[in-house]
């Protein structure tokens, strides 16, 4: 068993005060109230941080930002699984005693795009080998495993709708999810969602129609780590990392081994099960980064939760509820929770989600959750990609 | 072809020879003589156990397969005009020599494209510097 079990716990977790259209918030002050909420949510102050790691930003550009200078610094940005791997990164540098106070930031002004640089160089590997091909983002480029998938096992896109379906009907549970009911009304587009909803909605980029695409937001979030004695200190009961695992891939979408399964998913995944000593079997809730409806299916496989290829008719299972509704397969109810915060499909998306994947999780650990909150959950995985299943992060979290 | 709208590449000293192979309409692979070629252009072999850094360029047949695609309904250019209107497809082709690589499939009805369909190649003279390799049904 690896070393790292039970020695480092998130003590504070927050998203920004609002999710969604915040035009009169810039990137960096996104990363900032998220920093003020995740340590409200610890009862600490910035003074105490002495640890920062972030993505989507340089590190001495929070740092500045924020007034601190911090001793410990980690800048990996590669994409929506930055800050698992910022948690693993945050748990060897708090148990090296590099620093005391880790907080891990992110900040994405991903709708409203103020102070959002985009595009690479036309001299990079994507620039000249990707982009000249009318790739238009992560709609025409996450989407290019997905046939290759139908093609091998049978995949189709009545199974993907069904995961949409459920993840709204999560978002519906959640008042800051930005298409559930408490905050979009039906006729622009909120609430409940069937599968056959998935699939009359407007094409994007074959397979995936709008309702298999996330939404598009501006927001932010953040978390505070301490070492495992002084966690106990705390009012809010502490949420100990107990596995992680990272991985890098590949980078461009074309050059993925294997179109059927991520390699990096495989990689990070068989990390954190083995630094925890835990398995599939032993974990009650998953928060799998859902850009697409397909990228949670294929977590549930390369995590090992369903055998390869099975992913499609797992999650199109459905069952009947007491008053007739239905009842998804990873939906309220259902018998494998997953993305209870109503996901990156219809709760919020800001290009970098990952953070709030771990938010999510940790929330369901202690138990507030209200409405959505999934009865008995000790141990939640949050796992994300980095870019089109290129990097990937794994985190196992337990309440005890 | 001077108001070409679609995203150009611009070749480092390292791909150089990749992009002049394709305005003579040549698709050119580097190539390891143990491991044979790869895609994108290195100045080296990326098989981690070779490394080697005496690289050959050869010439590919053009033929290949549609390893896996997407049909793109985004107005991206150059697909954002009336005559050149989306839907089109992305997909990536798994070349007769092996390597895989990005690139669009120019075909009448995107709807009729299938995985592992035979395909050859397109020289598209997108500008006078710059000629994309595209696809079509073999």
């Amino acid at each position: 068993m690896d070393q790292i079990r039970h020695k480092v716990a998130i003590v504070g977790a927050a998203e920004t005060d609002d999710l969604g259209q915040l035009p009169h918030m810039s990137r960096l002050a996104l990363h900032a109230q998220a920093a003020k909420n995740a340590l409200d949510d610890a009862g600490m102050s910035l003074a105490d941080v002495d640890g920062l790691l972030c993505a989507g930003a340089i590190p001495n550009e929070v740092a500045e930002y924020l007034g601190i200078q911090p001793r410990y610094i980690d800048g990996t940005s590669v994409g929506g699984c930055s800050f698992m791997i910022h948690v693993r990164h945050a748990v060897a540098a708090i148990m090296a005693g590099y620093c005391d106070v880790a907080l891990i930031t992110h900040g994405e002004s991903g709708r409203s795009g103020v102070d959002a640089p985009r595009g690479g160089s036309a001299s990079s590997p994507g620039g000249q080998y990707e982009a000249p091909f009318a790739i238009g983002g992560a709609p025409t480029t996450f989407s290019i495993p997905v046939l290759r998938h139908f093609h091998e096992y049978g995949t189709t896109k009545e199974h993907l709708a069904h995961i949409a379906a459920a993840t709204r009907a999560w978002a519906n549970l959640n008042p800051m999810a930005m298409m559930g009911s408490h905050r979009r009304a039906p006729e622009r587009g909120g609430g409940p969602i069937t599968p056959q909803d998935v699939l009359n909605s407007r094409m994007i980029c074959y397979p995936f129609n709008l309702l298999d695409c996330c939404v598009v937001a501006d927001g932010g979030g953040a978390l505070v780590l301490v070492s495992e004695e002084r966690a106990k200190d705390f009012a809010k009961d502490p949420v100990y990392v107990l596995g992680a695992g990272e991985a890098a891939a590949h980078w461009m979408v074309s050059q993925m081994r294997d179109h059927t399964t991520a390699d990096g998913y495989r990689i990070a995944g068989e990390a954190a099960y083995k630094s925890a000593g835990l398995g599939p079997q032993d974990i009650d809730h998953c928060m799998f980064y859902d850009a697409f409806t397909f990228t949670p299916l294929m977590a549930a496989e390369d995590l090992g939760f369903v055998p390869k290829g099975e992913g499609g008719p797992f999650f199109a299972e459905t069952k009947t509820g007491p008053d007739g509704e239905v009842i998804y397969k990873s939906g309220p109810g259902g018998d494998f929770p997953m993305n209870t915060n109503g996901g990156g499909l219809s709760y919020c998306h800001t290009g970098m989600y990952g953070m709030f994947a771990i938010v999510e999780s940790v929330r369901q650990l202690r138990g507030e959750c209200g409405d959505r909150q999934v009865p008995d959950v000790n141990v939640s995985m949050a796992h994300g990609p980095g870019g089109m299943f290129a990097s990937a992060g794994t985190i196992i979290l337990s309440n005890a | 072809m001077a108001d070409y709208a679609g995203r150009l590449p611009v070749a480092t000293p390292e791909s150089q020879p990749y992009w002049d192979g394709l305005k003579e309409h040549k698709l050119m692979l580097p190539t390891c003589d143990d491991c044979g070629p790869h895609f994108y252009p290195r100045p080296f072999c990326p098989m981690p156990k070779c490394f080697n850094w005496d690289i050959k360029w050869t010439q590919a047949s053009g033929k290949g397969k549609v390893h896996t695609f997407v049909i793109s309904h985004q107005p991206i250019p150059p697909y954002n005009t009336e005559d050149n209107a989306p839907p089109y497809v992305i997909a990536v082709i798994e070349l007769e020599e092996g390597p895989r690589m990005m690139s669009n499939l120019i075909i009448d009805d995107p709807y009729s494209t299938t995985v592992d369909m035979d395909v050859e190649i397109v020289f598209d003279d997108v500008t006078d510097e710059v000629t994309l390799p595209k696809f079509k049904p073999a």
